[in-house]
């Protein structure tokens, strides 16, 4: 059974960085397993980890004020390559919210077909939201899928997110497509049926 | 209101629009490699599922490929394991595959139109964002993740939102020396890493149609790297002349009708698009890239831009990124020693762009301290290389030809950057460690890489 979303209040660990792309989530040399577990511990590799394997103390997931299961990013997250294996790595780690600006398309699809939550907020938003954790790591912060409301609870601004009414139902109920499109299976032979006409 | 190419097969392609949702899209043509498509096989075999139309489906090893002794078992055993899984699953599930070493084995961004099997008007996917290169025959072809992977093999569907439409246009006519890679670069660098996502684009103009079909692949291939779901081009004359006769192309009547329906395929006069952008092609040169995402890159006689203000959100990236290349505002890149050059990947790894490296290196030679590596994108193209006689060319300029696949455009194999080295590479992206831990990334086209290749630093193939 897949995991139901509702409301999640969690702690941040920020990534100021732009520009995230999923070779930096997950570089190519660890995508080589035929299993979707255990990626959490090459999240982001090459940055939280020196070449012999020391952890880097500069890295914010190497940094002990921070923790929780939402992670904050810079705007266009996750662009470049469609590995799935970034949003597992994201999830196997245990994030469960990634929030910022703006996501690159595949990898948000990704991260709602593995259920974890992509909110974009605002650039005003994020960039008060990074504020906020750095004056207090310990800030907080309140994902509301069902009213679809982000909410900074160290400031108390709150944003409305968007997601379609589709993956909405499928986060909250645990639903995959795949299961929703074999309940189609009719429309596709009729789908096909047509076209030879 | 007349319709957009994209427009007019992606709503022929809707079985279902989900009320304000997305879209459950039917996919003509599904292509498989190694790396992301195990999970999803696995995901069949829990739900007790077949694959729901194998003639759709068409495997081919790509990414974890050595690109040398194909013959002999891949030493790696994880890779092996990899490829051996693949081949298991095209077996189980009754699917096509093109198995390594075989003739119409290579980069399926490579082999798909080499063999006809990419055809106009489809919607296509595969598990992998560079499968935009098909575009350039005019389908709706897109990358998508491991879990739409098993949604096609489940049911020949995806669940997908419908993007906006965007057309480039790029007139005017190209100086020599420019080639579509470098219209590609430009763009993005126009535009920016993430200008067109949510898009899915267009090019058009005298530029783009007078590409060649290989160049046409090269530009689309790139679309992702501005966050575009998706690039293409209109068929014409010149996509009709180079399907004609490949193997998996329709014949006689059948090509007759398919052209006649393609023709109907082109963006109508009165087709609007969600955003136009127009490019001058006469402002375009080779190009090199300085960051770490291809939207960090000037003309080759152009130097690095100066970093943001400094409470600009995106300095702390580029400050990173010029750190890690080891550039610094103001500098020109020409002149910069390269120690390795790399000619291939789905982006150019055509016989044109053989082609294009050979000329430009003959009667030359190699830098001795430039290591080259030289990966035609799939067998049918290493063979047209020596039936074109490049191969003795490349030999007698001291260039080794080395087997088809993905290779040092992601360092899946063997072929790794090693750390601090500087490549000039004919590939799609230079993100920090694409090429292997620490490697430095300069995309260029292939005659920069040859210009590189002979001259052992960064030099505009212009004043070769």
């Amino acid at each position: 059974m897949n995991e139901q979303f509702s409301v999640i209040t969690s702690r941040c660990v920020p990534l100021k960085v732009e520009n995230v792309d999923t070779d930096q989530i997950i570089p190519a040399r660890f995508l080589k397993a035929t299993s979707r577990e255990g990626f959490g511990e090459n999240l982001f590799r090459d940055w939280r980890f020196a070449p012999d394997g020391s952890k880097r103390p500069d890295f914010p997931l190497n940094n002990p004020a921070y923790e929780g299961c939402i992670l904050v990013a810079g705007k266009n997250f996750g662009c470049g390559s469609s590995r799935e294996h970034a949003a597992w790595a994201i999830h196997d780690y245990g994030f469960r919210v990634v929030i910022s600006s703006y996501f690159a398309d595949i990898h948000k699809q990704n991260e709602l077909n593995c259920f974890v939550l992509p909110v974009t907020v605002s650039d005003d938003f994020l960039a008060e939201l990074f504020a906020s954790i750095e004056a207090d790591p310990a800030t907080e912060v309140r994902v509301d899928l069902p009213a679809q409301t982000v909410t900074n609870l160290a400031t108390g601004r709150s944003e409305h997110f968007a997601i379609n009414p589709y993956k909405k139902e499928c986060l909250s109920r645990g639903l995959d497509d795949v299961e929703y499109l074999l309940s189609r299976r009719d429309d596709i032979l009729q789908f096909e049926n047509s076209r030879q006409n | 209101m007349g319709k957009t190419l994209f427009d007019k097969i992606w709503d022929a392609h809707v079985v279902r629009h989900i009320a304000d949702g997305p879209d459950q899209l039917y996919i003509d043509r599904h292509y498989c490699h190694e790396v992301t498509s195990p999970q999803a096989f696995d995901g069949l075999r829990r739900r007790g599922l077949k694959v729901f139309r194998p003639e759709r489906t068409v495997c081919s090893p790509d990414h974890n490929i050595p690109t040398h002794d194909q013959d002999l078992p891949i030493a790696d055993p994880v890779s092996a394991r990899q490829v051996s899984t693949l081949m298991q699953n095209a077996s189980d599930f009754g699917l096509r595959i093109f198995p390594i070493g075989s003739e119409r084995n290579g980069i399926i961004h490579v082999v798909g139109p080499e063999t006809g099997l990419t055809l106009p008007g489809q919607t296509l996917v595969c598990g992998d964002s560079h499968t935009s290169t098909h575009g350039a025959v005019g389908a709706v072809a897109f990358g998508v993740g491991t879990s739409e992977v098993e949604m096609v093999l489940a049911s020949q569907c995806i669940i997908q939102d419908k993007p906006k439409t965007m057309r480039i246009t790029v007139d005017g006519t190209l100086a020599p020396g420019v080639t579509a890679k470098d219209i590609a670069l430009y763009i993005i660098a126009r535009l920016g890493t993430g200008g067109a996502t949510g898009h899915f684009v267009e090019y058009a103009g005298e530029a783009v149609r007078s590409l060649s079909m290989e160049g046409r692949m090269t530009l689309c291939n790139m679309s992702i790297e501005m966050g575009a779901r998706g690039g293409m081009v209109a068929p014409d004359e010149t996509t009709f002349a180079y399907l004609h006769g490949r193997e998996f192309a329709p014949t006689g009547e059948e090509w007759e009708k398919a052209v006649a329906f393609w023709r109907t395929l082109p963006s109508d006069p009165d087709a609007r698009f969600d955003r136009e952008i127009s490019f001058d092609a006469a402002d375009i040169e080779p190009r090199v890239t300085y960051g770490t995402n291809p939207g960090m890159g000037i003309g080759i006689s152009e130097t690095v831009p100066p970093l943001p203000d400094a409470a600009d959100p995106s300095r702390p990236s580029v400050e990173a990124a010029l750190a890690y290349m080891g550039f610094v505002p103001g500098q020109s890149l020409e002149g910069t020693p390269v120690d390795y050059v790399f000619l291939g990947s789905c982006t150019n790894g055509r016989f044109e762009d053989f082609e294009a490296f050979a000329r430009a290196v003959e009667g030359r030679r190699r830098h001795p301290s430039v290591t080259a590596w030289l990966v035609p994108g799939s067998q049918q193209v290493a063979a047209q290389i020596r039936a074109a006689g490049l191969d003795k060319i490349l030999a007698e300029a001291d260039f080794e030809l080395r087997q088809p696949g993905c290779s040092a455009c992601l360092a899946m194999n063997d072929d790794k950057i090693p750390a601090g080295a500087l490549a000039v590479s004919t590939s799609n992206r230079n993100f920090e460690g694409r090429q292997g831990p620490g490697a430095r990334t300069v995309l260029a086209s292939p005659i920069m890489a040859a210009a590189a290749a002979v001259t052992g630093k960064i030099t505009d193939p212009r004043k070769l």
